[in-house]
């Protein structure tokens, strides 16, 4: 800077010389910095945006204090908002299932709309109640049974699928609940060892699965039939009616290798699913059944 | 100097108001031409009818946000087809740049909304409060009932064409007939009065009242044009090799008479004096310039009248004045690499779409592999895999789909709910111009080696219309 631009410094503002522009009086490094001062209607926005800021105050919850905040005077709260939220969803969702509780299940199935909402609250309430045992989308896992197959325990129309929700599989709280029993043929003393691995060769050969070499399939087949053949049917098929699963098809609970079908036979087995009739609507019911039905399976 | 000595600058800059004066010329005419053109497409577009048979909409153009379509004319567009919109952007900047490159900013001073409104609003000041002279000394005196009733008629004009401005914007929205009837019976939903209230406010604040404000602090195209722009690109220019030195007539005539230079710029202060953005072009392409020429015209009244060569003021280049000034011809190149590039840009981009749209598949399949379980063993040891599928149909009518997979032997499909068959295919039909989401199912025997993925091909064939439509995705076994 020379001396002839520090003259302004007393008289008012520093002209740049090549604008003819104020500067901000600003110097860094020889560079000075133009005022260009902002239009009076911007500077009147921001004061404004101020003013309005205020108006939340008073309107909206706003100040902390010891024990909460300042409420404001619409009484506005989140928690409030997604009540009603919550209350409008509900109230919504029961006039659309209100369709559901007169159809049956079969109008439900061929309806498209009362399908798609049955649908909809199925996948819900499986995701809330079933999923635990069963698997997401029903997959299930060694001892609790895969929906989306086209084998069933217990029968896979709408109405054994209706049955079995409401009231369960051995559940102790139902009187009409599905009931049977795989007796425990090794610890009863029913059958000892060496028959139980001839029972067991036998169920892999039904099944069309290799057998152990030194297994003696005759006696096995005759063991079977005494034994099993009451329930499973003299051929393996099993039985819908007493929940005897079929040992010939290409599905397994417990597993078809011959330790675990020695260990099913020696301690029996017997999985439990709770009845539901008594903790969900029978709206809810409906709509589990055709969801579960509509997996893929449904018979 | 220190900082602190700064203290006492003023935070703000007050405008000083502009008082265009009325100019007659070409450029002006050609103003008053695009306004009205402008205008009339805007105010009259969403009454234009094109029929596109039963169940659709018979406006020609309609942003049905509520049913998610969009219809403009022949084309209608589903939301996930967005990119016709972005392509239309593409194009819209590509257009204003090769417009820049051409003839600078002629959008900014010919067809630019913020241009058309504030371009009418002053017409409506100038028709009550006079031109301006008038209305300088008018706003210099104090209050009396002749400028009040002047100023109220003025305000009340704007309000109204901002109220009409705004009540234009929602009819693209619905159907223009049926919500004039309802907006003048009072029935119309709060969302359209919410909408003509806030763009009557904002027409009335920034055409009546912030003007060129918002060429100047608001829009971001100056800054940008200024970096687009090159020397030869026609721009509003006051020919300084011309003009300079700037003398009166009778001065001017004396020095020419005595063999000295004397230029043709009487500084007369027209060009000034129009200009709706209140700068002097004289000071050279600036930033504040939306080069609408109306300068040009003054000038050149200006010129005819003192009897010299008309276009001092013309949209011309920087370069050109230079090669004058050097004693050279003048030169125009619009076509330069620039332009060329633009317009192969423009023509890209616009033939894309042409062919996208001319291509537009009027049914849409997608499915969605299910992740739990992957797959699914049967009872007789084939495997199964069960897809969510969605069908599109854009056809105003409901259409029959058979469905069908191609992949490893003996594949057989499925769809859960659909009893109806042909050739063994599924039937699904989908509502007029809707979607349909469905289960299916996927098997393959137990028989057929399988992999533990394999890509397998879904195909919905319009029954009716024999439209085909395919997609792959993977069937999963252990």
């Amino acid at each position: 800077m020379t001396t002839q631009d520090h003259t302004h410094a007393s008289h008012g503002p520093e002209i740049d010389a090549h604008t003819g522009i104020a500067t901000t009086g600003h110097e860094w490094d020889g560079i000075r910095e133009l005022n260009t001062p902002l239009p009076r209607w911007w500077l009147g926005i921001f004061y404004a945006t101020i003013v309005w800021s205020i108006g939340y105050w008073v309107v909206y919850p706003a100040w902390p204090l010891i024990t909460g905040a300042t409420k404001g005077v619409i009484g506005y709260a989140s928690r409030i908002e997604i009540e009603k939220d919550m209350q409008d969803l509900k109230t919504l969702r029961a006039s659309q299932a209100a369709g559901l509780g007169e159809a049956s299940l079969e109008q439900i199935k061929a309806d498209p709309n009362l399908f798609r909402i049955a649908m909809a609250q199925g996948k819900a309430a499986f995701g809330d109640n079933c999923v635990a045992c069963h698997g997401v989308g029903g997959a299930g896992s060694k001892g609790f049974p895969n929906l989306n197959d086209d084998d069933w325990l217990w029968g896979g129309s709408l109405e054994s699928i209706q049955q079995t929700l409401q009231h369960g599989v051995r559940a102790t709280t139902d009187a009409d609940t599905r009931v049977s029993m795989m007796p425990a043929f090794g610890k009863d003393g029913t059958l000892k060892r060496d028959e139980i691995n001839a029972v067991a060769n036998h169920v892999r050969e039904l099944a069309g699965l290799p057998t152990e070499p030194k297994a003696d399939l005759a006696k096995g087949r005759k063991l079977f039939a005494d034994n099993c053949a009451a329930c499973h049917g003299e051929a393996g098929k099993g039985n819908q009616e007493l929940g005897a699963p079929n040992l010939t098809d290409a599905i397994t609970l417990y597993g078809m290798d011959v330790a675990s079908i020695t260990e099913t036979i020696t301690n029996g087995r017997g999985g439990v699913m709770p009845a539901w009739g008594p903790r969900l609507d029978p709206t809810t019911i409906k709509s589990l059944t055709v969801y579960v039905h509509s997996l893929g399976g449904g018979q | 100097m220190s900082v602190g000595e700064t203290e006492d600058l003023p935070l703000f800059a007050a405008s000083k108001k502009v008082y265009p004066q009325s100019v007659s010329g070409p450029f002006r005419r050609l103003k008053w031409a695009l306004l009205v053109l402008c205008l009339a497409v805007y105010y009259l577009l969403p009454f234009l009818r094109w029929d596109r048979g039963p169940n659709l909409p018979n406006q020609a153009v309609l942003l049905d946000i509520a049913n998610n379509r969009f219809y403009f004319f022949f084309i209608e567009i589903w939301p996930q087809e967005v990119y016709y919109f972005t392509g239309l952007l593409v194009m819209a900047a590509f257009i204003l740049f090769l417009m820049n490159a051409v003839a600078g900013r002629i959008w900014c001073g010919y067809l630019c909304p913020q241009t058309v409104w504030t371009d009418l609003y002053l017409a409506v000041e100038r028709f009550f409060e006079g031109d301006r002279r008038e209305r300088m000394l008018r706003d210099s005196m104090a209050w009396s009932l002749d400028t009040l009733w002047r100023k109220a008629a003025k305000h009340i004009t704007w309000v109204m064409i901002a109220w009409w401005t705004g009540g234009a914007w929602v009819l693209y929205f619905a159907d223009a007939p049926t919500l004039v009837r309802e907006l003048a019976t009072f029935t119309a939903p709060m969302m359209a009065y919410v909408w003509i209230a806030i763009l009557t406010f904002t027409t009335y604040a920034l055409a009546g009242h912030m003007r060129e404000q918002v060429c100047k602090f608001m829009c971001p195209w100056p800054r940008i044009q200024a970096a687009l722009t090159d020397d030869e690109a026609l721009n509003v220019t006051y020919r300084y090799d011309r003009g300079d030195p700037r003398v009166s007539v009778k001065h001017a005539a004396r020095l020419r008479s005595e063999g000295k230079p004397a230029g043709d710029c009487i500084d007369c202060h027209q060009c000034v004096v129009v200009c709706p953005m209140g700068i002097d072009i004289r000071d050279g392409s600036q930033l504040d310039c939306i080069q609408c020429g109306l300068c040009i015209d003054a000038c050149d009244n200006v010129m005819d009248k003192v009897g010299r060569e008309p276009k001092l003021i013309a949209f011309d280049t920087e370069a050109n004045v230079e090669r004058r000034k050097a004693g050279l011809a003048p030169v125009y190149r619009p076509v330069r690499l620039r332009t060329l590039i633009y317009l192969g840009l423009i023509v890209l981009v616009g033939g894309a779409m042409l062919w996208q749209l001319a291509t537009r598949a009027t049914a849409g399949i997608s499915v969605l592999h299910e992740r739990a379980p992957l797959f699914v063993r049967l009872q007789d040891g084939s495997m199964r895999n069960a897809y969510t599928m969605r069908l599109l149909n854009k056809r105003p009518e409901t259409r029959p789909f058979a469905l069908s997979v191609s992949g490893p032997s003996g594949v057989t499909i499925e769809a859960v709910g659909v009893s109806a068959t042909a050739d063994l295919r599924p039937i699904v039909a989908v509502g007029p111009d809707s979607s349909r989401e469905i289960r299916v199912l996927v098997t393959v025997p137990h028989d057929t080696p399988l992999e533990q993925s394999q890509t397998i091909t879904f195909t919905a064939s319009d029954l009716f219309a024999g439209e085909v439509v395919r997609t792959q995705d993977h069937f999963i076994a252990p």
